[in-house]
């Protein structure tokens, strides 16, 4: 057992795949003799060697493409887009081409590759360079989305993406990469699909992704020492494969679901989650479903105004407690 | 601009030798009665949907395809029935892709801008215009990292040249000298608009070579010789380690853009000049200055209308999908589950 940083989560997670695998390889922007602009990728340029870890062009088309057809004839490659906001500029081969290629061919082609990107609000860097796109993806049949809140989940959830055979976006925290946690020893392999209760309770369920689990993991303590209500917390890591029964489950119990979604709110992952709850689990609820979001509107810089406009403790204290209390 | 394609030069070479030269015609005939079929099928509403057809571009597709060793690697675009046929996908396959039956390449579930068949090296078909210009390069970068000697060779129209991922491609493509190369078909339309009214260039592809580092190179696509003589030194090049190339091949489409298109954009007489240099007109005449019978000829045309009329019989008979191969293989392990 180790304490590592999120960063040097990415940092372990990547050598890890690429020792076991040599058809393991690395491409993006900055990735290789910089070492990332978020300093996510230091030393495996020198690791790995210029083959297998390559700094290429600001071309994220090029990036993105390269890495489908490398996948398609038999290597696993790892791409970064720098900002997940450029996924916008490369938005054709995650909507239409990694996704797509094995239906249209009835099954012929594969496209076993990971797409890691930064992702998330918090360093003040305005509406361009801090959005969460994990909608974006998760409505796009053919993708798997997973996006991890803690160091130890980087690298079992990036070693279960980098050996799945179809193309995984994930999803890192730029707010969460300095951010430490408790990492064990040796290989870590992880799961895709699986949801993780990490604070059981009874009252409440709140759903969390990301930078919002930590902020939700407080929002239960403060909750339960100033209200009383013993909410449950789970962290959702994976929107496609999507653990429902975990959710349900939780909420057979609970009673009460609440969402927190770094997203703006129109059609983010709590929508979904919700409509299923509200499909599948009607009458175990006492309440209504309430998804605590970024309100639907671009992201300021100022760091005032981008702390006011995210989802933080204080206003999920406040929700939760209002609707339990209505 | 629109000029018919400058012959090439036509001094008796033998350099290509007979058998080539019956494969490179055999495969331009097996394109164009295909073409010619999926047209008609059109008019009797057996394929429904959209179709691009190369009726009249055959020489492109034959000249690089009949020049490709097999495991080489072909990335096409909508337009892609010739590039599939070239490679030696039954006929019957791609008609019954084309006709929505269950007998078709990919059973119905891809249609006529996605052909593909992996095991004949035709790595898909791509509607969205430029994407598969870095996908190309990907498999090459494959086999640059592998040490494998195949080549990828990506064709798109001249419309393609004007789009972002065209530029992005060729610059890693030549930074990376990966193993690809890069078939602009120059039919002088982008789709309904002449490509000279919206680009900067009079060669679209070739004046943009030495922005990457590239020869510029503009040959005669109606002339599959010529096709196969640049495609043969392109790949001897990429297999020898030194990069990519792109080739801008000047022809003609006989027939509009799409089913939809009846081409009434084109300048009087402009159809009629480049009919004149019909590729399989002038490939029966380059098998006849080389001493190719005309009972030998006819062989080779009968042989592939019968192939062509059999498989559409065949097609016209074959099942529609079933529906339960509905939502299969959307992930890999052949469903579509995306929760428990």
């Amino acid at each position: 057992m180790a304490e590592l940083t999120y960063r040097d989560a990415v940092i372990r997670g990547i050598a890890q795949e690429m020792e076991r695998d040599p058809d393991v390889v690395f491409l993006g922007e900055d990735i290789a003799k910089a070492g990332g602009v978020f300093k996510a990728t230091v030393g495996l340029y020198e690791q790995f060697g210029p083959l297998r870890v390559r700094d290429t062009p600001i071309s994220e088309q090029a990036i993105l493409g390269a890495a489908m057809g490398a996948a398609m004839t038999g290597l696993k490659p790892i791409a970064e887009i720098m900002f997940s906001d450029f996924i916008a500029v490369c938005f054709d081969y995650i909507a239409n081409e990694f996704p797509k290629s094995r239906y249209m061919t009835n099954g012929q082609t594969k496209c076993p590759l990971v797409v890691r990107t930064g992702n998330g609000a918090g360093s003040r860097f305005g509406a361009q360079h801090s959005q969460s796109v994990e909608n974006w993806c998760m409505m796009i049949p053919g993708l798997k989305v997973v996006a991890p809140s803690s160091p130890a989940d980087v690298i079992g959830l990036l070693a279960a993406s980098v050996r799945d055979p179809d193309p995984v976006i994930f999803l890192e925290h730029k707010s969460l990469y300095p951010t430490k946690g408790e990492v064990p020893d040796g290989e870590i392999v992880d799961k895709l699909g699986t949801a993780k209760i990490l604070r059981p309770g009874k009252d409440a369920t709140i759903l969390a992704l990301a930078l919002m689990v930590p902020r939700a993991l407080a929002a239960a303590e403060k909750l339960a020492a100033e209200h009383g209500i013993d909410c449950e917390v789970i962290d959702v890591r994976s929107l496609v494969p999507l653990d429902t029964q975990t959710i349900l489950g939780s909420v057979a119990k609970t009673h009460r679901a609440f969402s927190v979604e770094e997203n703006p709110r129109l059609c983010g992952w709590g929508a979904e989650i919700m409509s299923i709850i509200a499909d599948e689990a009607f009458y175990d609820l006492d309440g209504p479903l309430v998804r605590i979001t970024t309100p639907h509107c671009p992201l300021p810089s100022a760091d005032v105004l981008e702390d006011a406009i995210l989802p933080n403790v204080d206003r999920i204290v406040e929700r939760v407690s209002k609707t339990l209390n209505s | 601009m629109n000029d018919v394609a400058r012959p090439a030069n036509t001094a008796l070479n033998d350099d290509i030798g007979e058998d080539v030269r019956l494969k490179l015609f055999e495969t331009q005939v097996v394109i164009r009665e295909a073409e010619q079929r999926a047209y008609d099928l059109f008019l009797q509403n057996l394929v429904k949907g959209t179709s691009h057809l190369s009726l009249g571009q055959e020489a492109v597709a034959a000249g690089f395809a009949v020049a490709m060793k097999p495991g080489d690697l072909s990335f096409c675009t909508y337009r892609g029935h010739a590039h599939t046929l070239a490679r030696g996908v039954p006929v019957e396959k791609v008609l019954g892709e084309l006709m929505g039956r269950d007998n078709g390449l990919m059973r119905g579930k891809g249609g006529s801008m996605h052909l593909t068949s992996e095991e004949h090296g035709v790595m898909g078909s791509y509607a969205i215009i430029g994407a598969h210009l870095p996908i190309a390069c990907g498999a090459a970068w494959r086999a640059q990292y592998k040490g494998q000697k195949d080549v990828s060779v990506c064709f798109f129209g001249d419309g393609t040249t004007n789009i972002g991922a065209f530029h992005e491609a060729l610059n890693f493509a030549a930074v990376w000298k990966l193993p690809v190369i890069f078939v602009c078909e120059n039919n002088f339309y982008m789709e309904y608009t002449p490509i000279g009214d919206v680009t900067a260039v009079p060669h679209p592809a070739a004046d943009r070579a030495s922005a990457y580092g590239l020869e510029r190179i503009v040959i005669d696509g109606n002339d599959a010789d010529a096709v196969y003589r640049e495609a043969m030194k392109a790949y001897d090049k990429a297999r020898a380690g030194g990069g990519p190339s792109l080739i801008e091949c000047l022809t003609y489409r006989h027939s509009g853009h799409s089913r939809a298109d009846p081409a009434k954009y084109r300048p009087e007489g402009e159809l009629e000049r480049w009919k004149e240099r019909d590729p399989i007109k002038i490939y029966r005449e380059r098998l006849k200055q080389f001493g190719i019978a005309d009972a030998q000829i006819e062989k080779i045309v009968s042989g592939v209308k019968a192939t062509v009329d059999d498989a559409t019989e065949k097609c016209k008979a074959a099942p529609i999908p079933p529906l339960d191969i509905l939502t299969t293989d959307v992930y890999a392990d052949g469903g579509w589950a995306w929760r428990n």
